[in-house]
This record gives structure tokens, C-alpha cells and sequence, in this order.
């Protein structure tokens, strides 16, 4: 059951219209081909529309032109073939752990037996075992993470998109995260859509990076970024930091172009 | 245990004090005792009520029109609220009956809901629901409108259908300030009812008020003021145990 996702960009443009004030050209013809079971990072400035471009092919916001084909199929709407994990969590409040978890299994329309033990498998996977009848709100920021990544990973979507899923989390949860998610992804590849502003954030987790530039948010150059191997070791070798360096200076020019048209 | 109860103790003590001061001040005749029966005497008029039968009689009719009017109000309110918040035509066509309507002294409707639908049971469970409908109403889309463009794409991506996701994600959005909406219009249902029944009415805690006021019964009216008071406190008490129930998934 891994995945097969294959997601083709081709020359999409999305404008950002604000209830008051004039409309900002948030995309810009932009054209990227994901392989299937490649982790590839979205990496730009804040404001470059890297989480619209998320979006969009999570079917959650129109595209008002070019397509976005997922498997051969244009994108429509949402569907549980591309799961989806928010900066802020986005669990259910009123929902425990395991109710959260077992949603997704339910709207599949598993049977009940199958939804439990699925559930609690993946409960046990990240770690949550003994908080499965927490509310959200009794959960540190990691854990919240934990469970809503597992919530996304139980319908077992092929391809997996993140919006800056550690972005919320102090430093060393954030690291401990991203080896984790490595682990996870590692035994069962997903075609993995990472956004991020981070850079070693980028270098350390995706096979590619794609670097976008400010508005209008473009794709400015796709770099990169296959190790030997990943584990966080790597970190501290001389080719890890060149390629952080690389990355860096194209990302430095667009945050300082988009702090100008920002004006701020 | 010990120390919940003594705090509930120290927390209504005002209200014996209050109690007490009541009693000294009729007994020491400080005002008219016809302005201020003694409390000993309205709580034996209350048993007298009690015991004839008017009290319950009259309360079981109120609480019928409260009842009735407030859950109108909640059923509609709370769906026309969360639909106003869903599409735009409906929030762009009701929102500004609201504004107008909210300000409204709802009693000044009274002779209009008589007008409309007579002296019973009809025209104070429709002022009711009018009146009540209101807060509820900007509860519920104040709630629906706060709920996370995440929480609902989450839903959607997990294979939840549209209406679906209403019920699974805009609804329980919308619940805390929907309950807060109902919390004042409980208030506010017992005010329409008191005041209405006062006004046009041959049933009643507030025709019961007004008359055993206008024939000098003054322990007896004293003794159901007292009865629609405590019943006004307890319902609220029981609501927030119901909220606290509800809304246990909150810090």
C-alpha cells in the first residue's frame, strides 16, 4: 500500500485577493514535477506563497490557471490521497488522542475493529501510548505534533504535504521531530511536500529543494540536496554546511527583497 | 470535600446575612410591615402557596412558556446564526434585521405578540423566542465564524463531505459562544416571562405576583418573587454545570 504519488505542477498562478485593499499576485507561473516517494522541501521567505502552493495541491484553495495533476488526475478538491500536517496542529480540540486519530480511519469507513487497531498502532508509533484519552490542549507542543502526524499517516495518504510542521516547536523538539519524521519516512517512503523557511531544515530532511522567491512567489531554483546517508551526523560534515551556505544565499537575496516590498 | 462545602458556605453567606438582616429590620418594625413582611412570614405563605396548589399551578404554566420559548430559540437561533456564517447572501440579508432588532426593548412587543396571538400561551412564548432568539443567534455566528480554516480543511482532507464537516468541525466551533449566548438568553427568558405574564395574564408566576400585590397579600407576593429568584439561580447553576460538562475538552 505505498505510495505511488506523482505530483506535476505545471505553470500556476494563484492571486491572493484580501476582503479590503487591492489584490497581490501571490504565485507566479510556476511549474515543479514531484517523483513518487521523494521528499522534496519548499524553501522561501515568508510571504513567498510556498503554504498557498501546499495548499493548492491539497485542493483546498482554486487554481485559477494551469493544473496540478496528482497521479495522471487534476487536482479538484481535497481527498485523503494527500494528507495534510498544519504549523498549528489543526487536532480537533473537543476531540481525545485517539478520537482525533480514529476520525480520519471512520470517514474511510473502516470497520470498527480494523479503526482500533489502527489507531492504536499508530498511537504507539509516535510515541503518544498512555495520552490516548488526552485532550489537546493537556499536550505539550510535540506531542500535539506527534498526534497529529499520526492522525494524517493512519489513512495511509501517498503522499504526505507539511506546512512548516515544526515551525511552532522550541529547538530541540524540533530536531528530535525531524529525525523522527526521516525514521518514519524512511520505512514507508511517501512522496513528502515539505514547507519551510528553514534552511537546515531543508538541507537535512528533503532529497530536493526547490527555493522560491518573493512576491510573486516563483520557483527560483531547484537544488539537490541526496546524502549518503541521513542520519544526524551529517549535520556536522563540511558538505552538509556548503550546501546550507548555498541554499542560504539564494534564500538571504528573496528575504531581503521581500522585507523591502513589505516595507518594513 | 469538607473544604468545598465551606467555601460554597462562604460564598452564599451573604445571603444569609442578608436573610437575617431582612427578618431583624420587618420584626423591629425600622420599615412598614405592610412594604416588608418579616421573611418567617413569607416563607409561611410560600408553604400556604405550596400547599394549595397556585404555586404550582402558575409555575408549571411559566415554565411551560419558558421552556418552550427558549428551546425556539435556541433551534432556530443557533441555526440560523452558524447558516449566517456559512453563506454570505443569508448574513448579508439577516444581519442587519439583527442590528436593528438587538436594541429593541423586547418588551415594548408585548401588546404586539397579544395582538398577534392573544392572551395565552402563544404570545409569551413568542416573545420569548424573540427576544431570546437574539443572543443566541449572534452566539452561534459569532462561534461558527471563529472556527479554524485548518480544523475545516483537515476534516476535508480526511474524507469528510461538506455537511459533514458542518456538523464534525463548524459546530462544535461555535459551542462555547453559542453556550454563552444561551446563558443570556436563559436570563433573558425569565425577565419576558415575569414581565409579560405581569402585564396580560390570567396564569402564572408574574399574574400571581401582580395579584396578590393588588389585593394586599403582600407575604404571598413577597413568597413567589422569592420562588422565581431561586428558580432563576438554580437554572443558571445547572447551565454552567451542563457547560462545564460540555466544554470539558478546554483547559
Amino acid at each position: 500500500m505505498d505510495g505511488q504519488g506523482q505530483i506535476v505542477i505545471e505553470g500556476v498562478n494563484h492571486t491572493y485577493r484580501p476582503p479590503r485593499g487591492r489584490a497581490v499576485l501571490a504565485l507566479s507561473n510556476i511549474s515543479l514535477e514531484i517523483r513518487p516517494r521523494e521528499f522534496l522541501a519548499l524553501l522561501g521567505p515568508s510571504g513567498c506563497g510556498k503554504s498557498t502552493l501546499l495548499y493548492l495541491v491539497g485542493g483546498f484553495l482554486p487554481i485559477e490557471r494551469g493544473r496540478i495533476l496528482v497521479e495522471g488526475k487534476p487536482v479538484a478538491k481535497p481527498g485523503p490521497d494527500r494528507g495534510i500536517v498544519f504549523q498549528h496542529f489543526a487536532l480537533f480540540p473537543w476531540k481525545s488522542v485517539r478520537a482525533n486519530i480514529l476520525y480520519g480511519l471512520e470517514r474511510q469507513g473502516l470497520p470498527r475493529p480494523e479503526r482500533e487497531k489502527r489507531a492504536q498502532a499508530f498511537i504507539d508509533m509516535v510515541g503518544l501510548r498512555g495520552f490516548e484519552d488526552s485532550y489537546p490542549s493537556q499536550l505539550s507542543g510535540g506531542m500535539k505534533q506527534r498526534a497529529a502526524i499520526a492522525r494524517t499517516l493512519a489513512i495511509d495518504p501517498s503522499i504526505l504535504l507539511m506546512d512548516e510542521p515544526f515551525g511552532a516547536l522550541d529547538a530541540q523538539t524540533r530536531s528530535l521531530m525531524q529525525t523522527e519524521l526521516l525514521k518514519i519516512w524512511q520505512r514507508s517512503p511517501k512522496t513528502v511536500i515539505f514547507v519551510t523557511h528553514d534552511v537546515q531544515e531543508a538541507v537535512y530532511l528533503a532529497e530536493r529543494v526547490a527555493v522560491m522567491s518573493a512576491r510573486p512567489g516563483r520557483v527560483k531554483a531547484i537544488v539537490e540536496t541526496k546524502f549518503p546517508n541521513r542520519d544526524p551526523s551529517i549535520l556536522r560534515t563540511k558538505e552538509f554546511a556548503e550546501k546550507v551556505d548555498e541554499l542560504w544565499n539564494m534564500v538571504r537575496d528573496e528575504a531581503i527583497k521581500a522585507q523591502e516590498i513589505t516595507g518594513s | 470535600m469538607t473544604s468545598g462545602v465551606l467555601k460554597a458556605v462562604i460564598r452564599y453567606l451573604p445571603i444569609v446575612i442578608l436573610a437575617i438582616a431582612w427578618e431583624v429590620i420587618a420584626r423591629l418594625n425600622l420599615v412598614d410591615s405592610l412594604a416588608l413582611p418579616p421573611l418567617s412570614k413569607v416563607a409561611a405563605a410560600w408553604v400556604e402557596l405550596m400547599r394549595d396548589g397556585e404555586l404550582v399551578d402558575n409555575g408549571a404554566s411559566s415554565l411551560y412558556r419558558g421552556a418552550m420559548g427558549l428551546l425556539l430559540a435556541v433551534a432556530v437561533g443557533g441555526g440560523l446564526g452558524m447558516a449566517m456564517a456559512r453563506w454570505r447572501i443569508l448574513d448579508m440579508f439577516i444581519n442587519p434585521l439583527v442590528e436593528l432588532f438587538y436594541p429593541l426593548p423586547k418588551s415594548a412587543l408585548i401588546p404586539v405578540t397579544v395582538l398577534w396571538l392573544g392572551f395565552g400561551d402563544g404570545s409569551k412564548i413568542l416573545l420569548i423566542f424573540l427576544g431570546c432568539m437574539i443572543p443566541v443567534t449572534i452566539g452561534a455566528y459569532n462561534g461558527a465564524r471563529g472556527s479554524d480554516h485548518a480544523l475545516v480543511w483537515s476534516a476535508r482532507s480526511m474524507g469528510a463531505g461538506s455537511l459533514r464537516m458542518i456538523w464534525d468541525v463548524v459546530v462544535p466551533s461555535a459551542l462555547p459562544e453559542l453556550l454563552n449566548g444561551v446563558r443570556t438568553a436563559l436570563a433573558l427568558a425569565f425577565i419576558l416571562l415575569v414581565s409579560s405574564e405581569l402585564i396580560v395574564s390570567q396564569k402564572g408566576f408574574g399574574y400571581l405576583i401582580g395579584y396578590l400585590g393588588s389585593t394586599g397579600s403582600y407575604e404571598g407576593m413577597y413568597a413567589v418573587v422569592l420562588t422565581v429568584a431561586f428558580l432563576g439561580f438554580g437554572a443558571d447553576r445547572l447551565y454552567q454545570l451542563l457547560i462545564q460538562r460540555l466544554l470539558r475538552w478546554r483547559e
